[in-house]
């Protein structure tokens, strides 16, 4: 058995990364992209407001305080109230639950939806690509703003239908970005070495091909985030979106429009200031996952 | 010994925009149980479409479109797919090529030979993975407890090809297809892998298509060998009959052109290259290559003839003379 030694000095491989390693590597590229590294902290931090929400807000959201209405930012009141005498910061705190929540179910349904039905529809083939990519075609004939418009025009304003609204705009791109990974995936031997040991062809395509599909998903995923916020923010802004007494960024900048030409500008800048950072942090954070996926921008700059 | 997997008169055609390819045409061979059976050609005759084609997995635009295919009782090309999926892998197993992209590169190996389990065997979990660990062991990877919790790039290209004859060798297949299971490892690795086939196939009984084009690895591994050109079975016997007595003309050059040690005489390459295999004209697709071609060989296809014990050859130049007994 000198068969057996040669064997073992065939395998001397222990370039496996330590753990270690890897957290000290991700700490250098944190050091190098400060601006990503902002990003990922508000969106801890969004995070971390959105969980706590009920224990952070210094009043009850939506308990008018008649003594203290239109009141400008000072300490009792870092925001200031609104012409209920609502207090600003405890709504804007009120509303990342809702905001957040509602864009994170919305990414979440359309990305497994998406996920199998992309993945299906490029390993099949055929008459079933065929019918999924002409619906999604219809799909993407809309601009999402426009469909979301018509989704909850059509279906009325719940929580629930504008979760619905926001996730039928984003469907057609993770389906799309799934087929198109899956006709490169599909062709790899090892796909093939799958079908070969009798697995049916949907856990080949689920089981096997479909995660090596999803590095480029994570970066869509997390753009779509920040589109869902603003979308949902836009909806309410129209008056489509979540309807009035729950408190949310949308419809808190809309309500302070109104009040633009007397001078309270709290009322608007303070929730439009919450839908920017936000939207610019997954923005931020997309892009990064983007740089970090492609080889050919890995160590540059 | 019965046969356990009969081909007959086989033909796998592709549609390309040139025309019709003729991959496979019309063979008829047969697999024994506790046999290896060669498969010997050069590229482009058509073994590894013959190969698939067993496992009916030709992908389009290729076609089976005509044969038979017999296994253990079972017409493969009427089976519905779904029964046919519970045959491959677990009747009928398939050592790849290239190990190393066979493998799933997102999961471990242990878990691929563990699924294979479930899948054909339905284990439970840790059924599955005490038996892919022993299975591991059996095709004498050393430290399988920590080799299964390995990727595939983790592992050198010989490990991978022992995890894929676990894998093929863990449902205790009947038919073993290895598709040139060495083409990607170095001569020493490639040595020891064969000789690994060649014991398990002996401890399953198992019968083993090999498929190469090294005839020094048929020599040392087959029993029978069938000798393919351009898609069309040239000759079939066991083998020292096939390199004592080469009868069709490809054969004997074939023999020829394996390079000797202790002979000082110089290498005969084999005329020409395979044909163009597009829109073929009847007769023997050697016609244009061989020395003893006659008149008969351009117009009409010769027949697979009995030319001794278990020998047999398609060649009009060997049913005319007297080579036959």
């Amino acid at each position: 058995m000198s068969v057996l030694a040669q064997d073992i000095a065939d395998d001397r491989d222990d370039d496996i990364v330590a753990p270690t390693a890897r957290w000290r590597r991700a700490a250098r590229w944190l050091r190098r992209n400060p601006v990503s590294a902002a990003a990922i902290v508000v969106i801890s931090l969004l995070v971390f407001v959105a969980v706590f929400a009920p224990v952070l807000e210094p009043y009850k959201p939506d308990v008018p305080d008649p003594m203290a209405v239109l009141k400008p930012p000072s300490w009792a009141h870092p925001l200031g109230t609104d012409g209920f005498g609502r207090d600003v910061l405890s709504r804007i705190i009120d509303a990342t639950t809702l905001d957040l929540s509602i864009a994170l179910a919305a990414t979440l349904v359309a990305l497994s939806i998406g996920m199998v039905v992309g993945a299906l529809s490029g390993y099949r083939g055929g008459w079933v690509d065929l019918i999924v990519l002409r619906l999604v075609d219809v799909l993407m004939a809309f601009p999402a703003f426009v469909l979301a418009m018509g989704i909850t025009a059509a279906l009325g304003n719940s929580i629930a239908n504008v979760a619905i609204a926001l996730s039928m705009t984003q469907l057609p791109a993770y389906i799309r970005l799934v087929r198109g990974e899956m006709l490169r995936v599909r062709t790899l031997e090892y796909a093939e070495a799958a079908v070969s040991i009798g697995n049916p062809s949907w856990r080949v395509a689920l089981v096997h091909l479909l995660p090596n599909c999803l590095p480029p998903l994570t970066v869509q995923a997390t753009l779509a985030m920040g589109y869902a916020v603003l979308t949902m923010a836009s909806l309410s802004f129209i008056g489509l979106g979540i309807a009035p007494p729950q408190s949310e960024w949308g419809s808190m900048t809309a309500d302070g429009a109104t009040y633009m030409s007397t001078g309270e500008w709290w009322l608007f800048v303070f929730p439009g200031v919450a839908i920017v950072m936000t939207v610019l942090a997954f923005n931020l954070v997309g892009d990064a996952l983007r740089d970090l996926l492609d080889p050919r921008l890995r160590g540059t700059r | 010994m019965s046969a356990l997997l009969e081909v007959e008169d086989l033909s796998v055609e592709f549609a390309t925009d040139d025309g019709v390819v003729s991959a496979v045409d019309g063979v008829t061979l047969s697999a024994r149980a506790g046999e290896i059976l060669g498969i010997v050609g050069e590229s482009g005759s058509g073994k590894s479409v013959l190969i698939s084609a067993i496992l009916r997995l030709v992908r389009p635009p290729g076609r089976i479109v005509s044969g038979r295919l017999r296994f253990e009782g079972n017409d493969l090309l009427a089976l519905p797919e779904a029964e046919l999926e519970a045959i491959r892998g677990a009747r009928i197993a398939l050592v790849p090529q290239t190990p190393r992209t066979s493998l799933n590169p997102l999961m471990t190996v242990g878990r691929q030979v563990e699924r294979l389990l479930r899948l054909h065997r339905g284990m439970d979990k840790r059924a599955a993975r005490e038996a892919a660990i022993a299975m591991l062991e059996r095709v004498r990877i050393p430290d399988p407890k920590r080799r299964a919790g390995q990727y595939a790039h983790e592992l050198s290209g010989g490990m991978c090809q022992r995890v894929m004859i676990a894998m093929a060798l863990a449902t205790e297949p009947r038919l073993l297809l290895a598709d040139e299971p060495t083409t990607g490892l170095d001569v020493s690795i490639g040595a020891r892998i064969l000789e690994l086939l060649r014991q398990l196939g002996e401890e399953s009984g198992a019968a083993i298509i090999l498929v190469t084009h090294d005839l020094g690895v048929v020599a040392q591994t087959c029993h029978r060998v069938a000798v393919m050109h351009a898609g069309q079975l040239s000759e079939l016997a066991e083998v020292d009959e096939l390199f004592e007595r080469p009868l069709h003309p490809y054969t004997r050059a074939l023999v020829r052109s394996i390079p000797r040690i202790d002979q000082q005489i110089a290498l005969k390459p084999i005329a020409g290259t395979v044909p163009s295999l597009v829109n073929v004209r009847p007769g023997c697709r050697y016609v244009r290559r061989c020395p003893d071609a006659l008149a008969a060989c351009r117009r009409q296809r010769p027949p697979l003839i009995v030319a001794g014990n278990g020998h047999r050859v398609a060649c009009h130049a060997v049913g005319q003379s007297n080579v036959v007994r």
